[in-house]
């Protein structure tokens, strides 16, 4: 087996040169493993894959760490006032706290900073090749993978390796998901996807609509009621609206206080529902349509300022969108309104445009696989995707655990074959399940997860390996 | 799970660090001092901190709250002592080395548990435990007995120093000693045991076996938890830092640090 570090070139010390199917030099990286993406999840992946003794060679399409949270990067969807939504304990890893002399909730350029302090302190940076996209990934015998990269843009010729195991990293929060509206074509106001609003500079003095009721339709609909002449938010169904504050704490400190203590969800949508009449009211008073369903089955919203200047004025509820016309847009209750610019809110859809769909046995490639733990997939005991997570908390301390849980499976598969032969049973038993209570099926929803429950799991997952 | 974590994080708090960084960066791991209860990051920073700088290692020393210059806490528990050295761990440019002393070290012991050091050293480690209290009122009661019922603990020139340490000198550090938070205090004698430590790092013990506040039972029990034995200085007090030969056991650490491979 090669030990070779030169990257992207076959071994030399190879008798018999690896050849992809194409016939291609494959280079042999040996036990490392192959990460793609430098992002949270990412960085995290190499940090614990090193901490526990393996090589990695990370990809980045990028030229900086952060991913998402890099506003740089042509694929970030953060704006520019972008705050973190849950509180520092929930989003921080849990083995490198954020400083204490931060805010509750951070902005996103502290995030970024976080997230270079974090490559430098565990010396990630020198494992990871910047500008370098991951064209194919492709299984091959002995359950090993050949990564096809190549520059960023296209430029460069194409280089494979052959990787030990790979973790895929690569973010679901930059491929807009657009919703198709019957006369869309024809509309000639602006029509932007969320993704694509960096500055309230791009609002100011304008009518518009925001459609989708996620945390960030919400955080544009508040800065479009501050920035625009008159700002629209349409939502298909009513939500609950939680403050980010509650007892003058972190509201999500305060509900984990109930999670911590094991108090059934009953419960704790009764205590919610009492605390939210408590502190926002009754949300039909304002225009705003009553929830269809209880606390905790949606992918909680955490926004202490929509509902303030829905209060004001400044935000007009409105119902579902049915249909555009060239100069105004139908709403679901047959009344018109007349936006100049219109931000889509309606999210992103997972991409794995370098995997083969039957690898996930996605066969309709919608990017949605069917997982384990939300990371591992049945057939591919080397393979797993980190971060592939809708939490109802901050995402980076799952994204650490899940791939510590990678790191000690691949130890197994080399130290006790034997309890990694019981772990991939488990995989293909329990592919599919599901780690919160019952919430609405879209395809915002399917990889919702309760982060207590998800983090139990994954617990029990890490006992049953290590046969404590 | 660690809902505490998230539903209760400690309340942030001032903290003291000294530090002295070697002139040339030689790509050293810094290292973290933690001062044992009532002792302040001076405690380092009179030799020991300068030594490791000279020898290329990046020093720094935290008072934990309460401590030295550091805000005051009289409620401070362990768990919030650990944090602060979490906290400054992770503020440093690089993975650190964690150095505690005495109580300190049973600190690290737990902020080991919630960061992956590169190494860790523990310098006469009191792990608490009632054959600790039992050996500590049998030499000084008057010093100890108040610090069960949530009253100062007093350790006196006897038990922290050796003789050769010059009796102006000694009085002046005991005079410096202030106290820990009768939380903690008591957190010595029944705490359980701290988590594993993350990342596995390498752990040095090392202590006296003329040291009148830890037993050498004491240094050989800890040592054994890491899978090691104890390194031992005879001669030298509790206050290894402090004390007359204060250059041996910083020398001895920086030694291991250099041949120790993990920890580079």
């Amino acid at each position: 087996m090669s030990t070779s570090t030169d990257h992207g070139r076959p071994d030399p010390e190879a008798t018999s040169p690896a050849a992809n199917s194409e016939g291609r030099p494959v280079s042999d990286r040996g036990d490392t493993v192959c990460v793609i993406g430098a992002g949270a999840s990412g960085l995290t992946a190499i940090k614990n894959l090193r901490e526990h003794g393996f090589g990695v060679d990370c990809y980045e399409r990028e030229t900086g760490v952060g991913g998402a949270w890099n506003w740089r990067h042509d694929r970030s969807p953060v704006y520019a006032s972008t705050h973190l939504i849950s509180s520092k304990p929930f989003t921080q890893f849990p083995d490198f706290p954020m400083p204490d002399s931060w805010p509750d909730y951070p902005h996103h350029g502290q995030v970024l900073s976080y997230f270079e302090r974090y490559a430098d302190h565990f010396d990630l940076r020198s494992h990871i090749w910047f500008g370098t996209e991951v064209i194919r990934v492709q299984p091959v015998e002995g359950d090993r993978w050949d990564v096809t990269t190549r520059s960023t843009g296209g430029y460069g010729p194409e280089r494979t390796a052959r990787y030990a195991a790979v973790v895929i990293a690569n973010g679901h929060n930059w491929s807009p998901k657009l919703p198709r509206y019957e006369g869309l074509e024809q509309f000639r106001g602006e029509i932007m996807h969320a993704s694509s609003y960096k500055d309230p500079a791009q609002l100011r003095g304008k009518r518009v609509l925001v459609v989708g009721a996620g945390n960030t339709g919400c955080d544009i609909a508040v800065e479009a009621a501050q920035q625009a002449s008159r700002c629209w938010h349409s939502t298909r169904r009513g939500y609950w609206y939680a403050p980010k504050y509650v007892l003058g704490r972190p509201a999500d400190q305060v509900n984990d206080t109930l999670l911590a203590l094991r108090v059934p969800l009953r419960v704790r949508q009764w205590l919610y529902h009492w605390t939210l009449r408590l502190t926002v009211g009754d949300l039909t008073r304002f225009g705003l349509p009553k929830p269809d369903h209880r606390v905790y089955e949606t992918h909680p919203i955490a926004n202490s300022q929509l509902v303030y200047y829905v209060g004001h004025g400044a935000i007009g509820p409105v119902p579902d969108v049915a249909r555009f016309h060239p100069y105004a847009v139908e709403l679901a209750d047959g009344r018109e309104i007349d936006p100049e610019v219109v931000v889509f809110a309606t999210g992103y859809l997972p991409r794995f445009e370098f995997l083969d769909a039957s690898v996930f046995s996605d066969s309709a490639g919608a990017g949605r696989p069917t997982l384990w733990l939300n990371a591992f997939t049945p057939g591919h005991p080397t393979l797993a995707v980190a971060g592939l997570l809708q939490p109802d908390s901050g995402l980076f301390t799952l994204s650490h655990w899940q791939t510590v849980l990678f790191a000690r499976l691949l130890q197994a598969r080399r130290d006790r074959p034997e309890r990694a032969t019981a772990f991939a049973q488990r995989v293909r038993e329990r592919a599919g399940e599901r780690y919160s209570g019952p919430v609405k099926d879209s395809s915002r929803h399917w990889f919702e997860v309760g982060h207590a429950d998800y983090l139990r799991a994954i617990q029990r997952a890490l006992v049953e390996l290590e046969g404590k | 799970m660690r809902g505490r974590e998230w539903s209760r994080p400690v309340r942030p708090a001032r903290r003291e660090v000294l530090s002295a960084i070697p002139e040339l960066e030689e790509g050293r791991p810094p290292l973290l001092f933690v001062p044992g209860f009532g002792h302040g990051a001076w405690a380092f920073a009179e030799h020991w901190l300068g030594h490791a700088a000279s020898r290329g290692f990046p020093a720094y020393a935290v008072s934990l709250r309460g401590h030295g210059g550091s805000e005051p806490a009289p409620e401070a528990t362990l768990r919030a002592y650990a944090h602060d050295v979490v906290q400054v761990a992770a503020s440093l440019p690089r993975q650190a080395v964690l150095v505690g002393h005495g109580a300190g070290a049973l600190v690290v012991a737990h902020a080991l548990a919630r960061y992956p050091a590169r190494g860790a050293v523990l310098v006469a480690p009191v792990f608490g435990g009632w054959g600790v209290l039992g050996a500590a009122l049998r030499r000084n009661p008057a010093g100890t007995l108040p610090a069960v019922f949530g009253g100062p603990l007093r350790l006196n020139r006897g038990q922290l120093f050796s003789r050769e340490l010059p009796d102006e000198e000694a009085r002046r550090y005991v005079g410096r000693l202030g106290r820990a938070g009768r939380r903690a205090q008591w957190a010595l004698l029944g705490e359980p045991a701290a988590e594993p430590a993350v990342g596995a790092p390498p752990v040095l013990v090392l202590g006296s076996p003329d040291d009148r506040v830890v037993p050498a039972s004491t240094l050989t029990r800890v040592a054994r938890r890491y899978g090691s034995a104890p390194l031992l200085f005879p001669g030298m007090g509790h206050d290894l830092m402090l004390d007359a030969r204060w250059a041996e056991p910083i020398d001895a650490i920086l030694d291991w640090l250099e041949k120790e491979p993990a920890a580079h």
